[in-house]
């Protein structure tokens, strides 16, 4: 397996990974970097085949869910740089992707007016190449190589997926949580045993709190304002936390039967919160379990946003997009409301450094304003971390439950996932990568080789011995057959008649003297005797020739021609019995114990 | 089919069967009814096809069969067997033959040979499974036979090496059950083939086929049930099963592991890769602990379930299964727990957190963070948060197990307790309260706790709500700030849902009476005194004054400074509310006034007595002067009843005990008013008031008597036979009053004979009890009994009122615990003035909440009765899920009774009562015959439909307004 990241190594953003498998290759996600505005935004994509067509090259790209960095360079990749081959993701990433691709093309050519980005046709006409998959759906992409989606929590419709070329297989997490939220389940796989599992190592120096504490505070926060008779704004991207929140505010109004209203900025969410309705098995069992009377996206108590509704008194909560409050109509709200201490606003996730956003939560009071004017921030400022990505503890749990036997890093800072590295080479004693952009990791794998056994032999040798075990290997005997580039495994003598063969014996004798006075009869009833004595299982039998038979050993006791002190034992045995005539003859090399008979 | 049924029916069926005793002397000789048997060989010999073979063995199955003809049958269906090619068929005679051997009173060691004898020749693996079931059957049947086991087990090993895995689950699924126990047996008797058993199954730990994996495991698990102490040496395969890749076998092999730490706690294991040891029991709950971050839930539910019951785990580790060392790129960082203890702690109230506010402190050493530990670590803090509300139910409960066994832990699994008041699904919510409060004697609320407890207060659930008071009844609070938070916030829950206002207030009364130091200063505040000034009274119907003040009353009483806090008009409330409210506000010895209720207090131990002795003693002496005249004893019956009824207001713990023997003898005066002598000298017709006085004796006695049966839980048997002999004598003075009433002969006889069968029943039912009855009624009736059958019903009528007279009347022992059902309707209050308005013809949802105390079985007793103003009445079986629990004794319902009626012209009242259901023969019905055990289910009736006899109702009847109104077309 060979696996190059041509994003995402040692990296956050711009997810893109190349790996090559039993001779198929496959793009993993093919995300933009949100941090630059140039050509580094989207990956080199000439990098992978140099100057070449990429459909040839590559069998299929995957998108594990629908964050920009993770399918932002689609349109482009398959458009601007041309692939026509099959693109897989899962029916809610389907449904939402081409919503926030939209959105990021109006935001760079409407609003900075850029040229030579992808067009809203392009987008369509690459969605039309999309495959859509149902999760643990087994896909067949070609004779060779499969796919199969798991549940990764994270955001709806988000997936890991599972490659498979013959019995080599790589697992690709995406972005996953391994702990439930209040809209999503927990990621989830089967012990697959894959030979590489590439997990994204995002928090990988992280072990966090219980979800609970955060929840309840955030909860006491909101009520004891709206108590109060303060409004409340929450600055959110529209997709995927706010969900979430709103679940969480939505079930709290409901359970503490509150009526101050809660609003909902309107646009993308609207769009959103449709499929968010749809996808219902995508999401948590307590929402899957409670839709039949009443679908929980079908928000009771949230309402959408109108710009009047912000000079209305009395309590409120808003959810107003975009999240960093650096723009928009988050930031027009934030204006009205930041002079009254009786309000409040709570940031839930991270803020760029620059952003208003930023700047309150460092405890600046007192924001300028473009043209000039100062704003002065009376109002409570509170942050909450919701964030939908595996800690260490969550990470280590997934390669527990997935048992690979290499792991690969992405999506995380090198300095981190040195960390994790060093821990899960010593967790689990198996090796680990962590590429950076460019670089190309090769791992051996151990491929098996399926060989055709006839039935006869199968059941011929499995009747031999102890009962098969399917956890332990079996020896058998057979001749294998190399013929028009397929195994076969058959018994010697169908070999020997296929090849027109004929079929050879091959005997060992071998000459073992011992020290015995005796005369040779007796000789040999000691030897019979001692044999017997040692040989429990086998069946020693002594002929009225004077031999003796262990099996189909044949044992001849001779007078030495010399010393008629010596005896000669003859031992002769065929190739197939090797094991037990070796280990005859060393017996009979030790002597006959000096017993009176 | 008919015509195939009425051959059956023609042919002949009856057949001879000898049967040899014991002793051989007597034999007898025994008909037979026609049996199947000869109806099944007929079908199986008929049939061509072993489709239609198949056929008629399913339609045999449908109908249960005698045991007298089980042996034949299965002789039938061997013979069959034999003769049969077909798998499916062999199968299906081999279920069957497992079927009739479980049939009750059939021994079916004369099959078991033959049993064994068809495995020998069986090829099919899935017939081989079924025959090895079939002797599993066999083998339970027959428990006090260790050679007959033996011999089985033996069988079994046998089949050990099958290739298919359903012959080898049966084999192992026989040993686990049959194979032997107790090493004594199995030492000598045939020592060579009584193999260790632990040996065989532990053997197939490693099988290929994980199914076999479980039922070596599941027959290792039985064997332990069965008593056999199993090895310590397994314990090292059933960790390696932990790792097992399928979910079944993991969650046995937990199973197993606890099995093992319960039964070698103490023993010493070493741990890999290094030189410690450690308590086998602390391993195994380390190891069980890691399953509870397995990736099957229903493992992981498994796991959880079972830490709750390790009490014998170190606290060490128990205690690490709450820690999670969190870190932030690489610097250790405190848990909000840990954030909000030290808040607390240094003083601080929780002010707005800054950004930042958690931002890590100190550098960890990469090498010492292990990030998934072999031990315990947080194993709890997994499980609450799982994504299976069931996976974290089990948590819950299992923290509430091991912290009621440690104080220690109870303390620090409390955060996580009260994070859990927070969980999206209310079952989780529920039982983490309940698990709070069953483990509140070890623990005391922090401030910022209770403020997330009470937070909770404002639920919308009535359930959640309800429990957090009961919570809130039995919590330690540790400062006066916080009593005055609970109050708060309950004054605030009283406010938002008014109805909640008796449990508010008990729950304040607890709050008062556990922290009198507590309540003590906020006394000024929360009665809004001032030491100048005369401040306003306050209203005394407000609810939220009334729950103020029943925490100071109850704080007042074991904190004899207070009342001097009050001012006057506090007095004067007491007083009210001390009358109003008795159940809530204690006695208090107030200064400068006296008070009746004083005296009481000091001595409440030993007033009981007296009131018991009273009771006794008027029962003596009604029991010892029998031989009054009768007017005498009428007058002394009055007065004891009186006083009776009297004493059961005053004593509420005595009411039951009192209300039972005063019902009683109300039965007895009753019964001897109507048989008064003068009444019945003179010639029926003549007497018609004298007669209707008379039968309505008896119909009173006869519903009295049901009462008493069923109304009162705590009545042993001793008392149910004298009920039921008040019942009969209640039924002969029926008959007599009939029998004088009635012309003609015809209809008595009939009755007569009811009667009869009656008293013989009762002789049958109570022959243990009828040495006690001397004198009594039926004692000489019993007597009588061979003359009676034989009479005339005249001549009966007039035995019967002669011994009714002469009887003399049955001392009623007291048991030990005697508690009436009673119900209360909360709601609907009955007291809205506005019809409940609805279209005629459609349906009206009426919410229905009362409290049943003393109720056994209320889901199956409990019925809510509709009675409309025309008479019509309803009667409504609320659903079993409508009964809550919340106490020892006490149930909830809380339903909903749908009403409809077609149209009136004004509003009117309906009334809403509750009842009780009773069938007499559920008294009776664990001696009933049980059903035939393999007939199918869906001929059986439902079973609550058909038991009702009768119904006593046992709450006050509520009335509702309501209005259906013509439709508008």
């Amino acid at each position: 397996v060979f696996c190059c990241c041509a994003g995402a190594g040692q990296d956050v953003g711009r997810s893109c990974i190349l790996v090559s498998i039993a001779g198929k290759n496959v793009m993993l996600d093919c995300g933009m970097h949100m941090g630059y505005n140039d050509d580094r935004r989207f990956p080199d994509f000439s990098y992978i085949t140099q100057n070449g067509r990429l459909t040839d090259f590559l069998d299929c790209v995957i998108i594990s869910h629908f964050h920009l960095d993770h399918c932002g360079a689609l349109p482009y990749f398959s458009e601007m740089v041309g692939y026509d081959g099959p693109i897989y993701m899962t029916h809610p990433t389907k449904a939402i992707c081409p919503i926030l691709l939209e959105d990021y093309r109006k935001i760079t050519v409407d609003k900075k007016g850029e040229t030579n980005f992808f067009t809203s046709q392009m987008i369509k006409d690459c969605m039309k190449k999309v495959v859509a998959v149902h999760l643990h759906q087994t896909v067949q992409v070609d004779e060779e190589l499969e796919i199969k989606a798991y549940y990764a929590g994270h955001v709806l419709g988000a997936a890991m997926f599972q490659i498979k070329v013959g019995c080599e297989s790589v697992v690709y997490t995406g972005d996953y949580n391994m702990t439930p939220d209040r809209h999503l389940g927990a990621a989830w796989i089967d012990k697959c045993r894959p030979d590489l599992l590439i997990s994204e190592s995002t928090y990988a120096t992280t072990i966090r709190d219980s979800k609970r504490c955060r929840e309840r505070d955030f909860l006491k926060k909101v009520h004891e304002t709206v108590e109060r008779g303060g409004k409340v704004l929450i600055p959110v991207f529209a997709l995927g936390r706010a969900q979430e929140l709103c679940i969480l505010l939505e079930t709290f109004w409901e359970r503490m039967n509150l009526k101050a209203p809660i609003y909902f900025s309107t646009g993308l969410t609207e769009k959103a919160n449709h499929y968010y309705k749809l996808f219902i098995t995508w999401t948590n069992q307590k929402i899957r379990k409670t839709f039949v009377q009443r679908n929980m996206f079908e928000f009771k108590h949230i309402k959408a946003f109108d710009r009047a509704f912000a000079d209305n008194p009395g309590p409120m909560v808003v959810f107003a997009t975009p999240g960093m409050l650096h723009a928009g109509q988050s930031l027009q709200i934030f204006r009205k409301w930041a002079g009254n201490e009786k309000n409040m606003v709570i940031m839930p996730g991270y803020c760029v450094q620059g952003t208003v956003g930023h700047k309150i939560l460092s405890g600046q009071r007192k924001l300028e304003m473009e043209g000039r004017q100062i704003l002065e921030v009376k109002m409570q400022v509170e942050y909450m971390s919701f964030s939908a990505h595996a800690d260490a503890k969550g990470i280590m749990q997934l390669i527990r439950q997935a048992e690979p036997r290499n792991v690969l890093l992405v999506h995380g800072e090198a300095k981190k996932m040195e960390f994790l590295k060093q821990k899960i080479e010593q967790e689990f004693h198996v090796s680990c990568y962590m590429p950076a952009n460019g670089e190309t990791t090769t791992i051996l794998t151990n491929p098996c080789i399926p060989v055709d056994i006839s039935l006869g032999l199968l059941k011929r040798e499995t009747a031999i011995g102890p009962l098969p075990d399917a956890k332990k290997p079996k020896l058998m005997h057979g001749t294998l057959l190399m013929k028009d580039n397929s195994f076969r495994l058959v018994s010697p003598e169908q070999a020997l008649k296929e090849l027109g063969l004929a079929e050879h014996q091959l005997r060992f004798t071998c000459r073992v003297h011992i020290q015995e006075p005796r005369k040779e009869h007796e000789a040999v009833l000691r030897v019979y005797n001692h044999l017997k004595g040692v040989l429990k299982d086998y069946s020693v039998q002594h002929l009225p020739d004077g031999s003796i038979t262990v099996e189909s050993i044949l044992i001849q006791v001779t007078a030495h021609s010399e010393d008629q002190g010596t005896k000669v034992l003859l031992v002769s045995w065929t190739y197939q019995d090797e094991e037990l005539g070796s280990y005859l003859t060393s017996l009979l090399k030790k002597g006959l114990p000096q017993s009176t008979p | 089919m008919a015509a195939h049924l009425k051959k059956r029916v023609y042919e002949e069926f009856t057949k001879v069967v000898q049967q040899q005793h014991e002793d051989l002397s007597t034999k007898k000789l025994r008909l037979t009814k026609p049996s199947k048997s000869a109806a099944l060989h007929v079908d199986l010999c008929k049939a061509t096809s072993p489709a239609d073979a198949l056929q008629y063995l399913l339609q045999f199955a449908r109908k249960p069969v005698e045991v007298e003809s089980v042996e034949g049958v299965v002789r039938i269906l061997l013979e069959h067997y034999y003769k049969e090619n077909d798998a499916s068929v062999r199968l299906k005679i081999a279920s069957l033959l497992g079927l009739l051997s479980k049939t009750a009173g059939f021994s079916p060691d004369c099959i078991m040979d033959d049993a064994i004898n068809t495995l020998q020749n069986e090829k099919s693996h899935q017939v081989l499974a079924q025959l090895l079931d079939t002797l599993l059957v066999i083998g339970t049947k027959l428990p006090e036979n260790p050679s007959v086991r033996m011999r089985l087990v033996e069988v079994a090993c046998k089949h050990l090496t099958d290739s298919s895995h359903g012959v080898r689950n049966k084999c192992l699924q026989l040993i686990g059950c049959l194979g032997p126990v107790e090493k004594g047996v199995a030492k000598e008797a045939e020592s060579q083939a009584a193999k260790d058993v632990q040996k065989i199954i532990g053997d197939h730990f490693n099988d290929q086929d994980p199914r076999v994996r479980t039922a070596a495991i599941k027959a290792m698990l039985q064997l332990h049930e069965r008593g056999l102490k199993l090895q310590q040496a397994i314990y090292s395969q059933a960790c390696k099963l932990l790792a097992d890749d399928y979910e079944q076998v993991r969650s046995a092999a937990v199973q197993l592991i606890w099995v093992l730490s319960q039964l070698y706690p103490e023993s010493i294991v070493p741990i890999p890769s290094s030189n410690e040891e450690i308590r086998l029991v602390d391993d195994a709950f380390g190891k069980i602990c890691h399953m509870v971050s397995d990736g099957s839930w229903v493992v992981r539910v498994q796991a959880a379930k079972l830490l709750g019951s390790m009490q014998q785990v170190s606290s060490h580790f128990l205690e690490q299964t709450l820690d999670k060392k969190l870190m932030s790129d690489l610097r250790r960082k405190r848990t909000a727990h840990e954030r909000a203890k030290e808040l607390y702690s240094s003083g601080e109230f929780s002010s707005g957190r800054k950004w930042g506010d958690d931002a890590p402190k100190e550098e960890i050493d990469t090498g010492a963070v292990n990030l998934i530990e072999s031990g315990a670590c947080g194993a709890f803090v997994h499980g609450l948060e799982d994504e299976m509300y069931e996976v974290r139910i089990a948590a819950v409960e299992a923290l509430c197990m091991l912290a009621q066994s440690s104080p220690s832990f109870a303390e620090k699994c409390l955060d996580f307790l009260v994070d859990m008041f927070n969980d999206e699904i209310e079952e989780v919510r529920l039982q983490s309260i309940h698990t709070m409060r069953k483990i509140s004697n070890n623990i005391t609320l922090r401030e910022d706790q209770l403020d997330t407890v009470l937070a909770v207060l404002e639920d919308s659930s009535r359930d959640i709500r309800e429990a957090l008071h009961e919570l809130l009844c039995c919590t330690n609070v540790s400062t006066k700030e916080g009593i005055h938070l609970a109050l708060v916030e309950l004054l605030k829950n009283l406010t938002k849902y008014p109805t909640d206002r008796e449990s508010i207030w008990k729950c304040l009364k607890f709050l008062g009476s556990r922290h009198p130091t507590l309540v003590l200063p906020l006394v000024p505040e929360l009665l809004s005194t001032h030491p100048f000034f005369d401040t306003p009274e306050p209203d005394m119907d407000d609810p939220a004054y009334i729950a103020v003040l029943v925490l100071i009353f109850n704080a007042a009483k074991s904190c004899p400074t207070m009342p001097a806090l009050f001012s006057d008009h506090t007095f004067r409330h007491y007083a009210y509310l001390r009358d109003s409210l008795s159940h809530l506000v204690p006695p208090l010895r107030l200064p400068g006034r006296k008070l009746v209720s004083s005296p009481v207090s000091p001595n409440i131990t030993s007033h009981e007595d007296p009131s018991q002795q009273f009771l006794h003693q008027s029962l003596e002496r009604v029991y010892n002067l029998q031989h009054l005249d009768p007017q005498g004893i009428q007058e002394l019956l009055e007065f004891t009843i009186r006083d009776l009824q009297r004493l059961g207001e005053l004593q509420s713990e005595l009411a039951g005990m009192a209300d039972f023997t005063a019902t009683y003898l109300q039965c007895q005066l009753l019964l001897i008013k109507a048989l008064q002598e003068k009444l019945w000298n003179v010639a029926a017709p003549l007497y018609l008031k004298q007669n209707a006085l008379a039968s309505a004796a008896a119909k009173q006695i006869l519903e009295e008597t049901y009462k008493m049966e069923f109304m009162y839980s705590g009545v042993e048997s001793r008392q149910v036979v004298i009920i039921h002999h008040m019942r009969l004598q209640a039924k002969a003075l029926q008959l007599i009053v009939t029998a004088r009433t009635t012309r003609g002969v015809e209809p008595l006889f009939g009755m007569c004979e009811k009667f009869l069968q009656e008293v013989d029943s009762f002789q049958r039912c109570f022959i243990s009890e009828l040495p006690h009855m001397q004198g009594s009624f039926v004692d000489k009736l019993l007597d009588l009994m061979p003359r009676l059958v034989t009479s005339k019903p005249s001549e009966v009528v007039k035995i019967l009122q002669t011994t009714l007279r002469q009887s003399t009347f049955l001392h009623l022992p007291l048991p030990e615990q005697l508690h009436r059902a009673t119900a209360n309707i909360i709601e609907p209050t009955g007291e809205s003035d506005n019809p409940l308005r609805f279209t005629s013809g459609l349906v009206v949802a009426l919410d229905v909440d009362a409290t049943l105390e003393h109720v056994q079985d209320p889901q199956g007793t409990v019925k809510v009765q509709v009675l409309y103003p025309d008479g019509q009445a309803q009667l409504i079986h609320p659903k079993p899920a409508d009964f809550r629990n919340p106490g020892p004794g006490r149930h909830r319902l809380i339903t909903q009774v749908y009403l409809s009626h077609t149209a009136w012209t004004e509003p009117c009242q309906i009334e809403v009562r509750l009842l009780l259901a009773y069938n007499s023969n559920r008294s009776k019905a664990s001696t009933r015959i049980p059903k035939p055990t393999w007939s199918e289910s869906l001929e059986a009736l439902p079973p609550s439909e058909n038991g009702i006899e009768g119904t006593i109702p046992f709450s006050k009847p509520v009335k509702v307004y309501i209005m259906p109104k013509p439709a508008r077309r």
